[in-house]
């Protein structure tokens, strides 16, 4: 009973580290302007990626390495600290406005602006290698455990983790794959923790997580084109037999190869969806707790009694939208893997195995 | 708009990140984590099998020792009856040999008995012939010419009694 209140006290305390953050932010954003809020810059420096990490409960920012090669193919890594304010440095500086609004710019010989190669460890970088280590950290010793513990069912953390291991492994990824499962199952797996790993961190909004990581779309294209990759480079023959030359009626292949095309587009377009589906997901759920939470801000001048209510009212949307946000964060998660496993399947095709086998069979 | 245009720098990371992350997890991690869940519900299959197994066992167990107890229950009736038929034909056995032993002692008592009653015939007759003859010797003894005539007389007399005897 006593540790059921201790549990509840430090979940209401995690809740306010969710959302006490985000309003001291968008305040502080508000007072450092020393204008009028503008709620559209304050959500984009959210969810987008900054070359310096907002620490909790102070104004200064982390800052990160910045490295960059220009046109001129000179490598230069420096502190992002050295273009804080609009300063220059080394002939780069932080964008302001324009097409590249906040990434680092170099000029040419006129003076025009363009984006030099960019591999500087940014925010969502940073919160990248995070992630990467924690999921280290969470499953490496893990995997000790079971190697010490033969037949043993873990406990507790790993005994959760193992709930959502078996959760995957044995309830979707064996029955869908077969006898292809233990192949496929390292890359569905690492997915989905990463996937999930990093869309709670997301949530979490103070300094070492809060990235808006799966929201962003090169995270979700690269993890899209891995899946892209992993079906397609294991296809078996029948797959690419399917894909180019159908069973279907000779004049819808033969002059005009109309149903290799339409193939070829869905093969492209799984992907593309996968993409964009988790990318939309993350991005919305963040978006919405910070306009709810922006709102606080927008109403600000309408007087004490209009703040109060929206106020209210707008906590207790963002906390919903919060726990919200943490079964989805699960589900896109889940999603991706059930996805990419059925598209692994599909490409894993041997024939038809019922017509094929069955005349051996009765031999 | 910077939502929706991929960065290069982020996806050259993500895809490093991500594809070290994989090799790692992929080598340290899942092989052994899937390994042990699979031996455990092996195990565990195996465990059940096992115990149904026993259990079923268990059951043709108890079946077989009540067949058994049965068997030699009936056994036991059979090898009863046996012996009491065996009594029966001892006994019945050895009446027979009493009976037979009885008779032939009784054929021989009668034997004997025959003999007996031959001889004491043969010695009363020897006797009474001895008594005759000396009654005859004492006739004789009177009337000699006569003795031939009165010791057939006397035998035919005697012969005559036992006829009527």
């Amino acid at each position: 009973m006593k540790k059921s209140i201790i549990y509840r006290i430090a979940l209401l305390l995690a809740m306010c580290m969710v959302l006490v953050p985000q309003v001291r932010a968008a305040e502080e954003e508000a007072e450092g302007a020393g204008e009028a809020f503008d709620a559209k810059e304050v959500i984009f420096e959210h969810v987008l990626d900054s070359y310096g990490w907002e620490l909790p409960f102070s104004h200064c920012r982390l800052p990160l390495p910045v490295i960059v090669r220009n046109q001129e193919g000179q490598w230069s890594v420096f502190s992002s600290r050295r273009l804080t304010n609009g300063e220059s440095y080394k002939g780069y500086m932080l964008a302001q406005g324009g097409d590249y609004n906040g990434k680092v710019v170099a000029f040419t010989a006129e003076g025009e602006a363009y984006r030099p190669l960019d591999f500087s460890i940014t925010k969502n970088v940073m919160a990248l290698l995070i992630a990467g280590v924690l999921l280290c950290l969470c499953f490496i010793p893990m995997a000790r455990w079971y190697r010490r513990h033969p037949h043993g069912a873990p406990r507790k953390w790993f005994g959760f983790m193992e709930l959502v291991f078996d959760m995957l492994y044995a309830d979707l990824i064996k029955p869908v794959l077969g006898r292809d499962a233990r192949r496929y199952a390292p890359y569905l797996l690492t997915v989905f923790f990463f996937i999930f790993f990093v869309n709670i961190l997301g949530l979490v909004v103070i300094f070492p997580a809060g990235a808006n990581l799966t929201g962003n779309i090169s995270i979700t294209l690269v993890l899209a084109l891995c899946t892209f990759l992993v079906v397609n480079l294991t296809g078996t023959k029948h797959y690419w037999k399917d894909m180019f030359w159908p069973e279907v009626p000779m004049w819808m292949k033969c002059p005009v190869p109309l149903m290799p095309v339409i193939e070829v587009f869905g093969a492209l377009t799984k992907p593309v969806a996968l993409m964009i589906r988790l990318f939309a997901n993350m991005l919305g759920g963040h978006l919405i707790v910070l306009v709810l939470v922006s709102l606080i801000f927008i109403f600000c001048s309408m007087g004490a009694a209009v703040l109060a209510g929206t106020t209210i009212i707008a906590v207790f949307f963002s906390l919903f939208m919060n726990l919200l946000d943490v079964l989805i964060s699960f589900i896109q998660a889940y999603v991706f893997t059930i996805l990419s496993t059925i598209f692994i399947s599909l490409a894993r095709v041997h024939g038809e195995p019922a017509v094929a086998e069955q005349p051996v069979n009765e031999k | 708009m910077g939502l929706f245009t991929p960065e290069f720098g982020l996806v050259f990371w993500m895809f490093l990140v991500f594809v070290i992350l994989f090799v790692i997890l992929a080598k340290f991690a899942w092989p052994a984590i899937m390994n042990s869940v699979d031996a455990r519900a092996d195990f565990i299959d195996k465990g059940v099998s096992y115990a149904q197994e026993a259990k079923s066992q268990l059951e043709h167990a108890t079946e077989n020792a009540q067949t058994l107890i049965a068997e030699a229950q009936q056994k036991q009736l059979e090898i009863l009856r046996e012996a009491a038929q065996m009594k029966s034909q001892i006994v019945e056995e050895a009446r027979q040999a009493a009976t037979v032993e009885a008779k032939k002692i009784i054929d021989a008592a009668h034997v004997s008995i025959e003999l007996a009653k031959k001889e004491a015939e043969q010695q009363f007759r020897q006797q009474v012939s001895d008594f005759a003859l000396q009654i005859a010797e004492k006739l004789v003894r009177r009337e000699l010419e006569d003795k031939k005539k009165q010791t057939e007389l006397v035998d035919k007399l005697l012969s005559d009694i036992e006829n009527k005897n």
